[in-house]
């Protein structure tokens, strides 16, 4: 269930706006950071709050990059695989972190912990390798500074 | 480095922070919106953006001074402007680096547009890769708002202006006019083939205007400067201004660089960046995107201008340089190419959502060892059907493999001869 309180914000943030489906995708993000992934049942609420139906809107959650239908890990990473991040030894990289993480791309791992996604140009070239973490950008990455960082997340209380 | 050549958009870049709000007025900021709504006229302002010559910034170098006319007299209210900060074109970071330094500068540039076409509404759409220029845009409006520079009647005209920040959901078509449209109404993303164009009807069906973050920065310094000073920055006769080059690859210095549009591609190498990386030399490099298809040494002293590029036939793009070595395997740097079209293809038409992938499959197999010569004519013709595709996306994506072959059939051949490819020892 949707608290009273996330319910009444969204609910106020359509109401100012003049078309409330130009809201869909900040409804959905909203959702999808409370249940932890865009469910069947935050799609029903999210479609009942911006007056849409669930087609609509699973439409447009199928289509985009950081939606996601599917149970994530508590950390997404999304690796960029795109010509500069792969010139720059990207492919290595993946497959330490595959290793590293005992997952193939677009797994979780066992423990819920992380979830491996790839992603096209991240608009981040000059720090090539680089990657997104919960949508932080992490780069120029080696193998080394990689490890440090899923230590630090492994170690990190949230 | 840089300093020879006059700064114009990133002149006051700091380091690691924004310019505020303060800083920028005290370095002339706002004194172009403060003119325009005391002293000129809109078509004033139109003309000027004409008479410069400003080309779009966003990748297809079209005339803003002729979009902004397209928008009729009559047109119905309200009007939109749009501000795309999609900018999702592998190798681009510019709106990046320029969201994060002058975001008073676009605000500026958005309201005169806005102005010129009486838009009353602004909508800034932007990756969620972008996130921290999201918050900076936010916040620097609200600071734009309280001290009289957007709302209503800004600096006391009787011009009402107001901009939101639009996240996207993040994915590389919604760069695309009619994409970004259908994705700001909450709709699935495909593009739309005009007419109608969308500043004819757009967004919600009314007037939108739709200018890439670069583009309207430029505005506030050609109302100010006149439309020659912004002819004179460019060291080309023909072009017209400076341009934000974002430079990768196999360089010393990767980064983002203001220069006059015009320069050398050998100058912004060996200059800018510092020359190659150690022990590599220059083989190629894409001049602006994904988009766009390769240069090769020959073309190591192009000039770097719409123009240029258009008689090599070549493209600006965003002016994203994408540098190559002797090391790279372009059969691989291709295929990774075809790999994000193939991905990013919205699915809508069949050409684009069928094409990518055989023409991704036929690549992979020549670079693993497993190609035939017969591969090139096919892969040829496909080329060609893709463009008969909806939108550009698709001849954009095969402009690299179209280039490949122009420009490296050798290397191409010595993948298929040999069994496999020669890079890879």
């Amino acid at each position: 269930m949707l608290p009273e309180t996330l319910k009444h914000e969204l609910q106020e943030q359509i109401a100012r706006v003049a078309h409330p489906r130009e809201m869909a995708i900040d409804v959905i993000n909203a959702l999808q950071d409370h249940f932890g992934y865009f469910s069947d049942e935050a799609m029903a609420q999210a479609a009942d709050l911006l007056g849409m139906s669930p087609l609509e809107l699973d439409e447009l959650a199928t289509f985009y990059t950081f939606i996601y239908r599917e149970p994530v890990g508590r950390h997404v990473i999304h690796v960029c695989d795109s010509l500069i991040c792969w010139m720059e030894n990207g492919e290595s990289l993946v497959a330490h972190l595959c290793g590293r993480l005992g997952i193939r791309m677009g797994e979780t791992t066992a423990d819920g912990l992380f979830t491996l996604l790839p992603v096209c140009c991240i608009g981040y070239c000059d720090r090539a390798p680089a990657i997104l973490v919960d949508r932080k950008v992490h780069g120029p990455l080696t193998i080394a500074s990689l490890d440090r960082l899923i230590d630090n997340l492994r170690e990190s209380p949230s | 480095m840089t300093a020879t050549y006059p700064q114009v958009l990133l002149k006051h870049r700091k380091p690691d922070r924004i310019t505020t709000l303060a800083e920028y007025r005290e370095a002339g900021g706002y004194e172009a919106l403060r003119r325009v709504l005391t002293e000129m006229d809109r078509q004033e302002v139109k003309t000027r953006l004409a008479d410069a010559l400003l080309l779009g910034r966003g990748g297809a170098g079209f005339p803003a001074g002729i979009k902004v006319q397209t928008v009729a007299e009559d047109a119905p209210f309200p009007r939109y402007l749009v501000c795309n900060a999609d900018e999702m074109e592998p190798g681009t970071f510019k709106d990046r680096v320029f969201l994060h330094a002058e975001p008073h500068m676009l605000i500026e540039g958005m309201t005169l547009a806005a102005y010129s076409i009486k838009a009353s509404h602004g909508i800034i759409f932007i990756r969620p890769e972008y996130e921290s220029a999201a918050r900076i845009l936010e916040r620097e409006v609200d600071i734009a708002h309280r001290e009289g520079l957007l709302g209503k009647s800004i600096l006391d005209s009787d011009f009402d202006f107001e901009i939101v920040v639009h996240r996207s959901g993040g994915r590389y078509i919604c760069g695309e006019v009619t994409a970004q449209i259908n994705a700001l109404q909450g709709r699935r993303p495909n593009p739309k083939q005009p007419p109608p164009y969308a500043t004819d009807k757009g967004l919600w069906g009314q007037p939108t205007l739709v200018n890439n973050v670069e583009t309207l920065a430029c505005i506030p310094h050609i109302v100010k400067n006149g439309a020659q000073w912004f002819k004179d920055l460019a060291l080309s006769p023909e072009a017209a201004g400076t341009k934000l080059f974002c430079v990768s690859g196999k360089v010393n210095q990767p980064g983002c660089y203001e220069l006059p549009l015009g320069i050398k591609l050998s100058e912004i190498i060996e200059t800018c960046c510092g020359g190659m990386k150690d022990g590599s030399t220059f083989k190629a490099c894409l001049p602006g995107g994904a988009s766009t298809g390769y240069l090769t040494a020959d073309h190591y002293h192009i000039a770097m201008d719409f123009d240029s590029l258009k008689k090599a036939h070549n493209r600006l793009g965003t002016g994203a340089v994408m540098v190559f070595d002797h090391h790279c395997c372009m059969v691989a740097a291709t295929l990774n190419l075809t790999e994000f079209f193939a991905r990013e293809s919205c699915g809508w038409c069949t050409p684009c959502r069928e094409g990518f992938p055989y023409l991704q499959d036929l690549l992979r197999r020549i670079e693993n060892g497993q190609g035939k010569a017969d591969f090139i004519p096919m892969i040829k013709t496909m080329c060609r059907h893709l463009w008969k595709s909806y939108c550009a996306f698709a001849p954009g994506g095969v402009a690299s493999i179209e280039s490949l072959l122009e420009h490296f059939e050798d290397e191409v051949m010595a993948h298929i001869e040999g069994k496999g490819c020669p890079f890879k020892k």
